[in-house]
């Protein structure tokens, strides 16, 4: 029987065929946050029940957290000191390990797991944050869940689950320069739309995929929840190997050669069967940037806001003519060129050291356009510290970046720190919701390079008309 | 969890897809660490006339005396994509919904909706459109969601039967308390977990490496 990583990773991790086709399934590795975590221990606890093992077990400070340097657990969201306390007290009082403010390895969750080697290709991984699916980019079946759901699987290390279906997403061709993984991933929603990945594990595979460096691969799978997918995976490979080898949470010695045997050999089997397989081309993707409040209301940097009509796979006509509304464009109005109010670079989609690096080298010798309001945050405090190391951040400042202490940042509204309303940002983050970034404001999501061009025209801009 | 069989109630249309975790309940209302107090938070970016406020915005379907004291929901396809937050389902719940009608919910969402009590009943979009139309029209715009028969029933007595798991149906239906039932199979978990730990002593800690 030809299998997919996906049902290797499955019947390794079922435990038990409970009666109405539903699986108790293994969870090896269970991720928490002060926003949606700290609650799940608090119940668990205030049920008077331990979590099963809590070694297996880990929580990091970076939703509600202050980016300013200097922070404390004093936060601009009112009442988000109560989160991280509980959190913190939480995680003590079950004997897991936190991550806390101050600990070199915080970070966004989905930034400092796969650095810690926390997430291991062929293990079952969740945490309550719908972006887990990122994770599925080192070949580790890791999908996000609710507060009580991650309640359950602290409580017994197995979660009840119907099997999802599978889907292959065959992504051959070569991505042109300054093309990204971010336009990537905007271009597979923009063509399949948000519902297209609905109850399926989809499976990036195909050429332009295996090309992809790590880095990349966790920006294309962290917007399979955009995708509406159960989760994202990509298969192990030498890259994988590579990138998980002498981390601090990745077995060593002996226990490493056979890892990486084991690990290698998930890939799906030639000939495998998928539910669904979709195919698309790498050569046909440019810079992307999204002009509405869904993510798959997207076009190419050169394109304009669709017509009505023009777009059948971007959401109904109401919902279309509701997104031009609420970010204040007509349909015919390029992209490129309109005018904006601030720049960000950060979240768990596109704030790792590559993403910077990338973005340094087109803000090198520039200047971010007066009155335009540009931030910087990096993924992790080890990202933060390296990026350091090669000067980065000189390069941010010197254009005239905020450099901030890692965290979820400005990716989302809490209460806190926001945008102005019917500020016009253009945002490497992952949701143009209403609102998500700010009361009013308005996102266009686009890739690191894009922010940083967008940013030195203060205007929407092409990064590739930027020679760096 | 209050345990679901059928229930009569006023339902409110909110007919548009994709509606997201940030709109159902923004990220500024989610104030409690203990996840209460949301009730007055659902929906806010659309129910109140500006954001912080708390001055009801007339057009908000929520907000109209018809759909006063609504228990059930429809909404359009993609519902409760975006952020996994619970406090989405803990909101609708707190609020008083128990039931939700659309033609596809996200995964995420749809799990909380069931951990929570609340009913995810899944209807083609040309039904939820006829009994969205169907309610519009009605002076009091009531239906029934009966679980036990997998029926959504107008009060004219036009039914449709909707598909639902046996074991999310039941659970649904007993108030079951998941984590009670998976305990069940604790010894087999061990078991399972030191036969695994044989085949991938790397997931199990051993040799812990040390803070």
């Amino acid at each position: 029987m030809k299998r997919t990583i996906f049902e290797k990773i499955w019947e390794q991790h079922r435990i038990e065929a409970l009666p109405g086709g539903v699986d108790l399934v293994l969870i090896d590795r269970i991720l928490l946050h002060e926003r949606t975590g700290g609650i799940a221990l608090r119940r668990l606890l205030d049920r008077g029940q331990p979590v099963f093992a809590p070694d297996q077990a880990f929580a990091v400070m970076d939703h509600i957290v202050d980016t300013f340097p200097g922070r404390s657990d004093k936060t601009l969201m009112p009442t988000g000191t109560e989160f991280i306390r509980m959190t913190r007290d939480a995680a003590r009082e079950a004997g897991i390990r936190l991550f806390d403010l101050d600990d070199p390895a915080q970070g966004i969750v989905h930034v400092m797991s796969p650095e810690l080697g926390i997430v291991l290709p062929g293990a079952t991984l969740i945490c309550p944050d719908s972006h887990t699916c990122s994770q599925g980019a080192l070949g580790a079946l890791a999908w996000g869940i609710g507060t009580s759901e991650a309640e359950h699987a602290l409580a017994t290390s197995a979660l009840r689950l119907r099997r999802p279906k599978t889907m292959r997403v065959t992504v051959d061709g070569t991505l042109a320069p300054g093309v990204t993984a971010k336009d990537l991933a905007l271009a597979l929603l923009g063509r399949f739309g948000v519902g297209g990945g609905s109850g399926y594990v989809v499976e990036y595979a195909g050429e332009a995929v295996r090309a992809l460096e790590m880095e990349g691969r966790l920006t294309l799978c962290n917007m399979g929840t955009e995708f509406a997918a159960f989760t994202a995976i990509i298969a192990p490979d030498g890259k994988t190997l590579e990138y998980v080898k002498g981390r601090r949470f990745a077995p060593t010695g002996a226990e490493w050669e056979k890892a990486a045997e084991q690990w290698l050999a998930l890939a799906s089997d030639e000939g495998a069967e998928y539910d669904v397989e979709l195919s698309f081309d790498a050569g046909d993707v440019a810079p992307m940037i999204t002009w509405g409040t869904s993510p798959q209301q997207v076009v190419p940097i050169d394109a304009a806001v669709p017509a009505v009509g023009e777009a059948p796979g971007q959401g109904t006509e109401s919902a279309q003519a509701r997104a031009r509304e609420y970010m204040g464009l007509d349909s015919g109005t390029p992209l490129a060129g309109l005018p904006i109010d601030a720049a960000f670079i950060g979240s768990c989609t596109n704030s790792r050291i590559s993403d910077l690096r990338r973005a340094a080298s087109l803000l090198q010798g520039r200047k971010v356009a007066p009155g335009i309001k540009a931030i910087c945050v990096p993924g992790s405090t080890s990202v933060k510290r390296q990026a350091e190391a090669e000067g980065l951040h000189e390069v941010f400042q010197a254009a005239g970046f905020e450099w901030r202490e890692s965290g979820c940042s400005m990716c989302f509204f809490a209460g806190g720190e926001s945008f102005g309303p019917q500020d016009r940002v253009v945002s490497s983050t992952n949701r143009n919701f209403e609102s998500r970034q700010g009361p009013g404001t308005r996102t266009h999501l686009a890739s690191p390079e894009t922010v940083a061009a967008s940013a030195i025209a203060g205007r929407i801009a092409d990064p590739r008309r930027i020679a760096s | 969890m209050e345990p679901f069989t059928t229930l009569t109630a006023t339902a409110a249309p909110l007919l548009r897809d994709d509606i997201d975790t940030d709109a159902i309940i923004p990220s500024r209302e989610m104030r409690s660490p203990s996840g209460q107090g949301l009730a007055e938070g659902l929906f806010a970016g659309w129910r109140y006339k500006a954001i912080g406020s708390r001055d009801p915005n007339p057009d908000f379907v929520l907000n109209q005396p018809v759909y006063a004291g609504a228990r059930i929901l429809l909404t359009g396809a993609n519902v409760g994509c975006g952020s996994s937050r619970e406090h989405a389902v803990w909101a609708l719940a707190q609020y008083g919904i128990r039931a939700v009608i659309a033609p596809s919910f996200n995964p995420i969402f749809r799990g909380n909706c069931i951990a929570n009590g609340v009913v995810p009943v899944s209807l083609p979009m040309e039904t939820v459109s006829t009994l969205a139309s169907a309610l519009e029209a009605a002076g009091q715009p009531e239906l029934t969601v009966d679980l036990e028969q997998q029926l959504v029933v107008l009060p004219d007595g036009q039914q449709w039967s909707f598909d639902i798991e046996p074991e999310v149906r039941e659970a649904l239906m007993l108030g079951l308390d998941p984590i009670d039932l998976t305990l069940r199979y604790r010894s087999r978990i061990q078991d399972f977990r030191a036969t695994d730990h044989d085949a991938r002593p790397w997931i199990y800690f051993r040799n812990a490496p040390s803070a």
